[in-house]
């Protein structure tokens, strides 16, 4: 009996002995983090993707509080909505910036650029890359390999079997910088997503002198600076053969894109331009437009990578197609660089 | 028990086919491509232009720097460009290409056969004439030779090992050199031993090349501390690091070059090449190159001026096969295949080889299965498998800790795979982005 009762007091004085013990130890080594780490970190998106430069959402949460401003400090995933939230929470102000989205610069797809040799090493651009020129004669094109579509955490970019090319989706795209990061040639890039989703931008990144570029890809961009001399906001540089429109100062008037003598020059997202059509087939686009069914509004994902196809379906002897229905060859005449897909058409109706 | 070295190594087939061919003297074409950059290093500064005439053995470009090799015209005509042409990978270099015109040779060349004992020269005239002379390493890696001759301050070399290995399949340059330029090879041995002050000299020889050992025991017999040492036939012996383990039986440190053991290893190649530049005044201007493939009419082995296009090459075996799936810049360990049949031959050529469809097309890449045969294949003891998983995922530190910097990039791993996986392509890439980091972490 004794045993017991000393037993039991012995193990409450070991267990009141220890909790004094851990109570001085736990104030003594206690980690004073700001509650508002916590606050922050639960507005965030909690993807830990990295786009926003810091190690995972906690670490952006970490970086906003503590700095003085909230510069250098956005989350691409959550956007302004995401970051209006945060500055609240920390009663700062915000520094708005435009959405960005990932533009791939490249319109050296399977039609556009032949095929020099054939490729069977490991199926990675970084690594097709590293061993030689790629499978065409064009040292600055896209690989084709799926790089970026590896990297990319959202499903936001696929490749195009067709073209050979990739495609960002443009619903999904958070702008976190994967892609960019993944590809070895450095094609893809950060650009503004623009006043409704429109933006121009030159879809080449080749360097070469213009008759070498030209002669590897019909799409190339030659560096001639016609659309530089055209530009009338000064948005346009020429350097190393090449041209590059500074999204900044873009205005989105597309002169540059209708002087272009190679179409490298893209826009996207904008209506169908319109062109005053031929007499003869004005009543057959009347009738067509009456009879033509509402496209359903496919996902605007669609690049400029398909105008080339659409072009050269007009312009090759595929008369077939032309003859079937003449409102189709008027639709598909080629205007000043269409963006005509008819689901795009679609999209901007379905606006008004 | 033939010597050999521990870990690692692989026995592809050897495919010799033109071990028996002797040399022919392919002619001089009408062009011909000098690039500038033909070694380790540095590319060469040229110093001539457009319109300037030419000899063969004369001076057209100056090493830039320390680590790199003059360059010398093989041919005698006029400079039509100094400009970017398209090389072996389809990118784009600085060459400089001649029109051929007759065949006139640099005023001092000494053009005679009969072979020259007399060494004359000391130890830095010799080492001055091989820089001069623009020698680089001949077994394919180039590596300008006056720098290997110049060991660091504080490192001395005891031994010099002589690469007559030629472990690639298919390649017999090498050999061919070894039988039949025998005498002025060892001539070049001992100009070596000279020129880094050794007493010993070892030329390791694969054993599937008897008539060669046979030949250089007999002419070494007789040389004071040179001797031949048979190696076991197993890939790669020719590795500078396996080399110097067979022979001497020394492990040359992670990280370490071959001179923190005493060693320097030469090439046959080269020390070909620096008998005729110590001798016989002869810069680097032509070399022996392998043309072979199981599917080309006439393999052989031909003498070849720097600048010619492989195209001639092919055209004098034959003509290229109907069924080639790749040509080969080098032997299919290591070697890369080419997109541009006019690019030129280099000094570090050794061999052109040209795989059909069946030899030549990758199998499909799977899974890792996991089954270590890649470990058990590599000659530097790393761990394949997991650098290649590493470097699919831009894992540089790790890496660098599994020591990826080690890797001399044999190939064994990827050619012993069951599941053919790329290991060395994913590999190479790890180790440039490793090494892109450690150099900029000294800056």
């Amino acid at each position: 009996m004794n045993t017991i009762v000393i037993t039991i007091i012995s193990l409450c004085a070991i267990g009141v002995a220890s909790a004094i013990i851990l109570y001085f130890v736990a104030q003594k080594f206690k980690v004073e983090e700001d509650p508002r780490i916590d606050t922050v970190e639960g507005l965030l998106p909690g993807a830990n993707c990295g786009g926003c430069g810091y190690p995972g959402c906690r670490g952006l949460a970490e970086a906003a509080v503590k700095s003085e401003n909230m510069e250098g400090i956005f989350c691409p995933v959550g956007g302004s909505e995401v970051m209006n939230k945060v500055a609240v929470a920390l009663g700062r102000e915000v520094a708005v910036q435009a959405p960005r989205i990932a533009v791939v610069r490249c319109n050296g797809s399977c039609a556009n650029r032949p095929r020099t040799s054939t490729y069977d090493g490991a199926r990675s651009c970084a690594v097709e890359h590293s061993l030689y020129i790629g499978d065409t004669a064009c040292a600055f094109g896209c690989l084709g390999c799926g790089d970026c579509v590896a990297a990319c955490p959202f499903d936001a970019i696929h490749m195009n079997r067709e073209s050979g090319l990739p495609e960002v989706d443009e619903s999904k795209c958070v702008a976190c910088g994967a892609c960019v990061k993944a590809c070895p040639r450095n094609i893809i890039e950060l650009r503004n997503k623009g006043p409704k989703d429109r933006r121009v931008f030159v879809s080449c990144v080749n360097k070469d002198k213009g008759a070498v570029a030209r002669k590897a890809c019909s799409a190339a961009c030659i560096g001639c600076m016609k659309c530089a001399k055209e530009c009338p906001f000064e948005a346009i540089t020429v350097e190393n053969n090449l041209a590059y429109i500074d999204y900044t100062k873009c205005r989105l008037c597309r002169k540059c894109v209708a002087v272009c003598p190679t179409g490298a020059i893209h826009e996207v997202n904008f209506p169908e331009r319109k062109t005053a059509p031929a007499p003869e087939t004005q009543a057959a686009k009347a009738q067509e437009a009456h009879t033509a069914p509402k496209t359903p509004a496919a996902p605007v994902n669609e690049e400029a990578q398909e105008t080339p196809e659409v072009k050269k379906a007009a312009e090759t002897p595929a008369l077939s197609v032309e003859k079937e229905t003449t409102a189709e060859a008027t639709e598909k005449t080629p205007a000043p660089k269409p963006e005509n897909t008819s689901t795009e058409k679609g999209g901007v109706e379905s606006n008004i | 028990m033939l010597k050999t070295f521990k870990i690692g190594g692989v026995h592809p087939p050897e495919n010799k086919l033109s071990s028996g061919e002797k040399i022919q003297i392919l002619p001089v074409p009408e062009q011909v491509i000098i690039p500038l950059g033909q070694h380790i290093g540095a590319p060469a500064t040229p110093v001539v232009q457009k319109g300037d005439s030419v000899k063969a053995g004369q001076l057209i470009a100056t090493a830039t720097g320390f680590v790199s090799a003059n360059i010398h015209s093989s041919v005698s005509g006029t400079v039509v460009a100094v400009d970017n042409v398209t090389d072996a990978a389809g990118l784009s270099k600085p060459a400089i290409t001649i029109k051929v015109e007759g065949d006139e040779w640099e005023e001092g060349i000494d053009r005679s056969v009969k072979p020259d004992h007399n060494i004359t020269l000391s130890r830095e005239e010799i080492v001055k004439a091989i820089s001069a002379a623009g020698i680089v390493g001949m077994g394919g890696a180039t590596f300008p030779t006056q720098v290997k001759l110049s060991p660091p301050p504080g490192s001395k070399a005891e031994i010099l090992i002589i690469n007559g290995v030629e472990c690639e399949p298919y390649l017999t340059a090498d050999h061919r050199i070894m039988l039949e330029k025998a005498e002025e090879i060892v001539v070049g041995v001992q100009i070596l031993m000279k020129a880094i002050d050794v007493k010993r000299a070892v030329i390791g020889i694969e054993n599937n090349k008897r008539d060669a050992i046979e030949k250089l025991k007999n002419l070494t017999a007789k040389t004071l501390g040179v001797e031949v040492c048979p190696l076991k036939v197993r890939y790669p012996q020719g590795g500078e690091k396996q080399l110097i383990k067979a022979t001497t039986g020394r492990s040359v440190p992670s990280g370490a070059l071959p001179i923190a053991v005493g060693a320097v290893v030469q090439n046959a190649g080269t020390a070909l090449a620096v008998y005729e530049a110590v001798m016989k005044h002869k810069p680097l201007i032509e070399r022996v190159v392998t043309i072979t493939g199981k599917s080309v009419k006439k393999p052989g082995n031909y003498l070849c001026r720097i600048g010619t296009p492989i195209s001639k090459l092919i055209e004098a075996a034959g003509g290229l096969p109907g069924d080639t799936a790749k040509i080969i810049g080098g032997g299919p360990m290591m070697g890369r295949a080419m997109v541009n049949p006019d690019s030129p031959i280099l000094k570090g050529t050794s061999g052109v080889l040209i795989l059909n469809e069946k030899e030549g097309t990758r199998k499909p890449s799977r899974n890792c299965i996991r089954c270590s045969k890649c470990v058990s294949a590599c000659p530097m003891g790393l761990e394949p498998y997991l650098l290649m998983t590493l470097a699919g995922h831009n894992m540089l530190e790790e890496m660098e800790t599994e020591k990826i910097m080690d890797c001399i990039e044999c190939g064994s791993c990827s050619f012993t795979c069951p599941a053919n996986r790329p290991l060395l392509d994913y590999i190479r890439l790890g180790k440039a982005r490793t090494g892109a980091m450690i150099r900029n972490r000294k800056k």
